[in-house]
This record gives structure tokens, sequence and C-alpha cells, in this order.
């Protein structure tokens, strides 16, 4: 059941006065499309939505459903994650009509979203990146993710055969377990091609903080790192400083090739599309929505961007030949003997975990070839 | 009334006598703290207006989701008390330092560190009842905000270190050191993907005001606004600090302790920016982590001077503040604007209530006995 708001004397004035001259969504054709079997979806973004990154992915999976027939997307962007995000989660449920609303950052879900689903039963509310738990959670919530660490492993298989240095590099913004896990798949990727590489690695400490990204990776390419890899909420400083010193680059999030076409060499990209059109299909033909969604490269929930120009043919064989073997299942990034970079072994010979492995979840380590420190 | 001037200034004013040309002065006085700023939001409004429309925007439908999305529905308006809560205390640390001529702007570091004071206090306090350690929380935090701002008070007064950069500095000391609280030694081991503190206990949680859903914040907030304009316009303690603002040597010269008033005044502001970060924990957050350095110590600063430093015009300003940003979202939605939008606009009021300030005195409609004898 979709909520359908009571339009007030003022809104049905103005609605009146507003409909010929404006295309939008008000209260009033909001309740009207929903007779005709139509749907609104709300999307909200912690940063800007043309951030080349995170933010951006999910625009672009935002893009795809408002081509869907019946489908209107509202958007916000740039929403803290305060009581702001609440405000805009029932301002977009009860101006616009929104029956279905993702939340698209990290720290939306706990408390805000969690504080907002429950007074509004009838709209359904999906996370990006937390773990819904049944009985714990609201019903009418839910969460997806992608593991996107595959994609890492075969940036570092197209690094390692960029570099000359044989040092490539990484910025970071936290040593939180998806980071790491990322930053760990890219050296272990690139030691898949030669096992005397490194990957220095700089946290910036902040999800988007550009002044620290682009001296963090000034400071990996001072050092004679060749290519650079990152994981911010917006790789475009990471990229465009790395591109204007002269380094490679494998993108994060998005796909950054336009700025730096000659030295982006490939990227792991979100393809959110598959996952929202999903959603919203099922949603418009009155099917539940599942609580808890996750996938990666074989889902369709990951894909690379295409290979740069300076990509050689025996990097993209290499690369590809990987990635087959990922796309038929069964492939694992984390097998042991495994040692961190302080010399303690994290898995044991004759142990290997898949990317779904829950155990992959809590990784607080950096692996052996990695320089830096979590803390 | 009828006031004295010139050579009669420390005579004994004789009894006012109610009349309606006296009634009319003292409206007419009283206004010129009304009229002028409000002009200057009109100022504000018909050029921001324009600038849509060269835009090709209708100004007219951007004022109109503006009321709506701020104050035009109940669900605006608890949007707009909901984000001036914490706008409250956070204008109160810029006005009450001001009224000793000090400029800062640095409550967003009492804000982050007050929220990261609560809910550290919360921890050892997780079975105490709501009575016992919601008061800790908001002392603890309390503490916290006003030792951090008193740090730029002690500065000023005893090294003469400008208050304004000194504050502005410390507010980035303190968001890094509670970046590094809440990650290293007091992060919740459970918060794997958004290093927080471990949640504040169930009835430590402060809920909303009745039949509002808004939370208790808002209201300690306005009361706040009315004690700190008692400790400035009513007391001695306030009279002697605005003494000082207005000249430091004419107070030192009465004896006044201008070292304790500065200290003193920071630390208070800062205390109340300490609130509302532990408002920020205690009723929205439930846990300290990388959020609660949500900006709002910087609107605060927009806040205290479009209020001219008066504690009790904070309150309509926080509320139109916060009724504009509640705004924002249907405004990025309806017509498509950037998010942005609304900075320009706060930023151009900004600008206008600076400007309006040379305006005080200038009209003579507002100064009566400046008018020609009747």
């Amino acid at each position: 059941m979709p909520f359908k708001p009571v339009p007030s004397r003022r809104d049905l004035l103005k609605t009146g006065a507003a409909l010929g001259a404006l295309g939008v969504a008000s209260p009033l054709i909001g309740a009207r499309a929903f007779a005709q079997g139509a749907l609104t979806v709300g999307f909200i973004y912690v940063g800007p939505r043309d951030d080349y990154g995170y933010n951006q992915a999910h625009a672009e999976g935002a893009a795809a459903v408002k081509a869907i027939p019946g489908v209107t997307v509202i958007e916000e962007e740039n929403v803290p994650e305060s009581v702001a995000v609440q405000r805009s989660m029932e301002s977009m449920i009860e101006f616009d009509g929104a029956a279905l609303v993702f939340p698209t950052s990290f720290g939306y879900f706990d408390p805000h979203m969690l504080a907002v689903a429950p007074r509004y039963p009838g709209v359904q509310f999906r996370h990006c990146g937390a773990v819904w738990q049944e009985g714990v959670h609201p019903a009418n919530t839910g969460t997806y993710f992608g593991y996107i660490g595959l994609g890492q492993y075969l940036n570092g298989i197209v690094a390692a055969h960029a570099s000359r240095t044989k040092k490539i590099g990484f910025v970071a913004a936290k040593p939180i377990p998806q980071v790491l896990i990322n930053i760990n798949s890219f050296l272990l990727g690139a030691r898949s091609v030669d096992p005397t590489i490194t990957c220095q690695v700089i946290f910036t400490g902040e999800w988007s903080m550009a002044v620290r990204e682009a001296e963090a990776t000034n400071a990996l390419i001072d050092q004679g790192v060749d290519v650079v890899t990152c994981h911010v909420d917006g790789p475009k400083v990471v990229v465009e400083t790395a591109a204007a010193r002269g380094a490679y680059v494998c993108g994060y999030h998005a796909n950054q090739s336009a700025l730096a076409p000659a030295l982006y060499l490939t990227g792991a990209e979100w393809n959110w599309a598959t996952l929202y059109t999903n959603f919203v299909n099922q949603a418009l033909a009155g099917e539940p929505l599942a609580n808890f969604v996750r996938g990666g490269l074989s889902d369709g929930f990951v894909k690379m961007s295409p290979y740069g120009p300076a990509v050689t043919a025996e990097a993209a064989a290499a690369a590809d030949a990987v990635k087959a073997e990922m796309m038929s299942g069964g492939f694992s990034v984390f097998r042991g003997p495994l040692y961190t970079n302080t010399g303690t072994l994290v898995i044991p010979e004759g142990t290997a975990y898949l990317e779904t492995d829950i155990a992959l979840e809590s990784m607080d380590y950096l692996v052996e070839g990695v320089i830096g420190s979590t803390s | 009334m009828v006031q004295l001037v010139g050579d009669g200034g420390d005579a004994v004013a004789p009894p006012p006598r109610v009349t309606g040309r006296s009634v009319l002065d003292w409206i007419s006085r009283r206004a010129e703290v009304v009229v002028i700023p409000l002009g200057a939001i009109l100022a504000g409004l018909v050029l921001f207006g324009v600038f849509l429309w060269i835009q090709g925007h209708d100004p007219f439908q951007f004022y109109d989701l503006m009321y709506l999305g701020g104050f035009g529905r109940q669900l605006s308006i608890e949007s707009a008390l909901s984000r001036a809560a914490p706008l409250l205390f956070a204008a109160l640390c810029v006005a009450l330092p001001a009224r000793l001529g000090l400029v800062v702007i640095g409550g967003e570091g009492a804000i982050v560190l007050g929220g990261l004071a609560a809910a550290a206090i919360a921890l050892p306090l997780a079975n105490a009842p709501a009575f016992v350690g919601i008061p800790a929380m908001a002392i603890a935090a309390m503490i916290a905000g006003g030792f951090w701002i008193g740090i730029a008070g002690a500065l000023r007064h005893y090294r003469g270190v400008n208050e304004t950069i000194s504050s502005l500095l410390l507010a980035y000391v303190a968001i890094a050191l509670m970046n590094h609280i809440v990650e290293g030694p007091l992060r919740d081991p459970a918060s794997l993907n958004k290093p927080s503190t471990a949640p504040i206990a169930d009835q430590l949680m402060v809920g909303t005001l009745p039949g509002l859903n808004v939370h208790w914040g808002f209201a300690v907030g306005v009361v706040a606004c009315i004690l700190a304009w008692i400790l400035i316009d009513r007391t001695t303690w306030g009279f002697s600090a605005r003494i000082a603002g207005g000249n430091v040597r004419a107070a030192q010269i009465q004896g006044l302790p201008v070292g304790k008033l500065i200290i003193g005044f920071c630390a208070l502001g800062g205390a109340f920016a300490g609130l509302a970060g532990m408002f920020e924990v205690a009723a929205v957050q439930y846990s300290a982590n990388g959020s609660l350095a949500a900006r709002y110590g910087y609107t605060g600063i927009l806040i205290a001077f479009l209020a001219r430093h008066n504690p009790l015009m904070i309150i309509p300003f926080a509320v139109l503040l916060g009724g504009i940003e509640a705004s924002g979202g249907l405004i990025q939605r309806r017509m498509g604007l950037p998010d942005a939008t609304i900075l320009v606009f706060e930023g151009l009021l900004f600008v206008l209530i600076l400007i309006s300030e040379t305006f005080y005195g200038r009209f003579r409609i507002f100064n009566p006995e400046k008018r020609s004898p009747a």
C-alpha cells in the first residue's frame, strides 16, 4: 500500500496554479498516479551526484530507473547523516508520495532509516551497505550491497602489468573492513602477476576531503608509485592529481576515464542500474521486495571499466582470464597461507574465503606487501 | 518616555508621563531592531529573486516552496524546529563572547567534543536511571565544550592570541580528536564500517516534545537563550561584560575582572555548544561518531550575527534558518536546483544583514529625540 498524502487546501490551490506550467510531482499528481499503478521512487545521496564516485554510481542507477514507464524519480544530494536525512525521507514520502526510498549512504541506516521506517509501514525502504536482520529491523526495510573486492583484484592485475617501478599506491579514506578488503585485493591481484610488487597506502581519515586526497596522491608519487587507485567517496581529485603527475590510474566506484583519458587503465565500478531496476520492476508488479540482497561481479552488481589505451594486450588477456574464472564462481582472493604486513598468519594453509564469506566482513589487517598501518 | 540628553546626562530623569506621543516614541525606538533586519531580509528575498529570474527560474515558486517546506505544514514546522535545536546552542556560543567584543567561530569543536563527552559518560552509566544519566551527560558535555572554547578565551587573555583564528583551528583539532577516539579507544567493536562509540542505553535516549516530533533539545535551547538574555541584560555580570566589550581599558580602570569575564563568557558559550552535541547524541545519533561534525557550529555564526548577538533574537532566527534549510530538499526535488542554492541564499542574507548594521541610528523615525520638537 503506497502512502497517500492528503493534500491541504493550500496544496490544492498551489497545485492548481502550478499544474499547467510545471511538470513536477506534486502531492495531487502523485496521488492520482498511484491509482494508475505508478510509483514514485526517492534517492538520497550523501555527496554531490556528479562526484565521479560513490554518489554518481548511485545516481547512474537512478537514471536507469527514470527510463521505466510510470516511474517518477526524486533525488536529493548532499544530505548529511543527521536529522536532515530523516526529514528528507519524511518529506519525500509526505510531499511527493514516494513509496520506495533508497537512502544510499552507510550512515543513513542506524538510527536514521530505522527511526523513520516504522512510522510509514506502507513505504518500502532499502538501504545500501548495512546488514538487515529479520526480527531486529522493521519488515518494510531492507539492505543491499555489492562485493567489489574482485574488481580491485582485477585492477591490481592490470596495475602490475603497467607499473615499471613495481610500486603501486592506494589512497584510502578510513581503515574499515570494506576499505581494507579493497586495499588487500588490489595488492594481491598485483602480486599474482609479480610477487615483488608493493602497495603503499595512505589513509586520509575522511570520506571526502579533497586537500588530503591530493596530498596523499602526490606523496605516493613522490615515493616512486606509478599506478594509483583509491577508495574515497569521490575519486576525482585522486585521478586528476595522479594523471597530472603522469601516473597511471585504476578507477573506483564509477568510470573516471574522462578525467585521465590516456592514463586510465581500468576501474572497479558499481553497476547499481541492475539492482535498482529489479527492485522498481518488482514494486510496480506488486511483488514483495527482498529484504537482503547482495551480489558481485558475476551477479552484475559490479562491473569493470573498459580498458584504457595504455593497457597492453598481454595485460588485458591476463585480467580477462582471471575475470572469466571469477564469473564462473568459486574464485577466492583471500586464501592461505596469508600473512599480515606485521608478520601474523591470518589465513592458514588450506583455508580459502570466498568474497561472500562473513569472516572477511571484520577484516582489520593489511596483508604482507602493503606498506602502511591501520592505526 | 521622554529621555534627557546632552547636559542632563547624569540628572535623574523625571517620571515618565504616559501619553500618546511617548508610547509612539517608545515603539519607534524599539522598532529599529526589528525593522532593519526585516528590511535586510526583504532586500535579500528581492535580490535573490532577481538572481533566480535571471537564471531562468521562477522566484515565486522558489519562495512558495520555501514556505511550504519550511513552515507550511506540521511536518515542515517539525523539520524546521528539529534543525533549529542545535543551532540555538551554536548561536549562543557566538553571541555570548560577542558581548565582550570577541568573535568566536569555533563552536563546531565544542559541539563534537560535547557529543563525545556525553557518549563517553553514558558508557559507565548504562544501568543508571534517566534522571541521573541524562543530567550527567549534559554536565559532561557542558564541561567539555566549555573547556574547549575556554581555551580560546584564555589564549586571548593571557597570550593575546586572536580568538577567531584560535577557536576555528581548535575546531579542527576537536574533530580530529573525536575521530581518533571513536576510531580508537572508545570504538564499539560492532561498529565495523562506521566507527562509533557503543550506543547509549535506551533509558538515556531523549525523546520528543509532547504532540510534536521534535526532540527536547529545542525546548532546552529556547530556555538557554532566555537564560543567556537574562544574564546579559539583567545581571551585573552581563553589564560588566558589555562594558568590557565596549572599552576594555575603561573596564580595567573600573576594576572589572576582564580576564575572568573573557574566559567565563567563552566557556559559557562553549558549554551551550557542548549541549548541542549532547542532544545530537542523546536524541538523534545515540552514539558519538563522525556525523557529529554536521557544521551546525558554522550556521550558528550566521544566526548570532542575524540576531545581533541578542540571545532572545536567536530564537526566531534559528527557526527561520531551520525552516530555510528544511525547505532545501523540496526545492531540489521540485525545481531541480542544486542543494547549494540554499547556501547561496543564506550567504546573501548574511552579507545584507552585515550591511544593514550601518543603518542603525541613521533613520530619524527611529530616533524621536532627533525629530523636530512638536
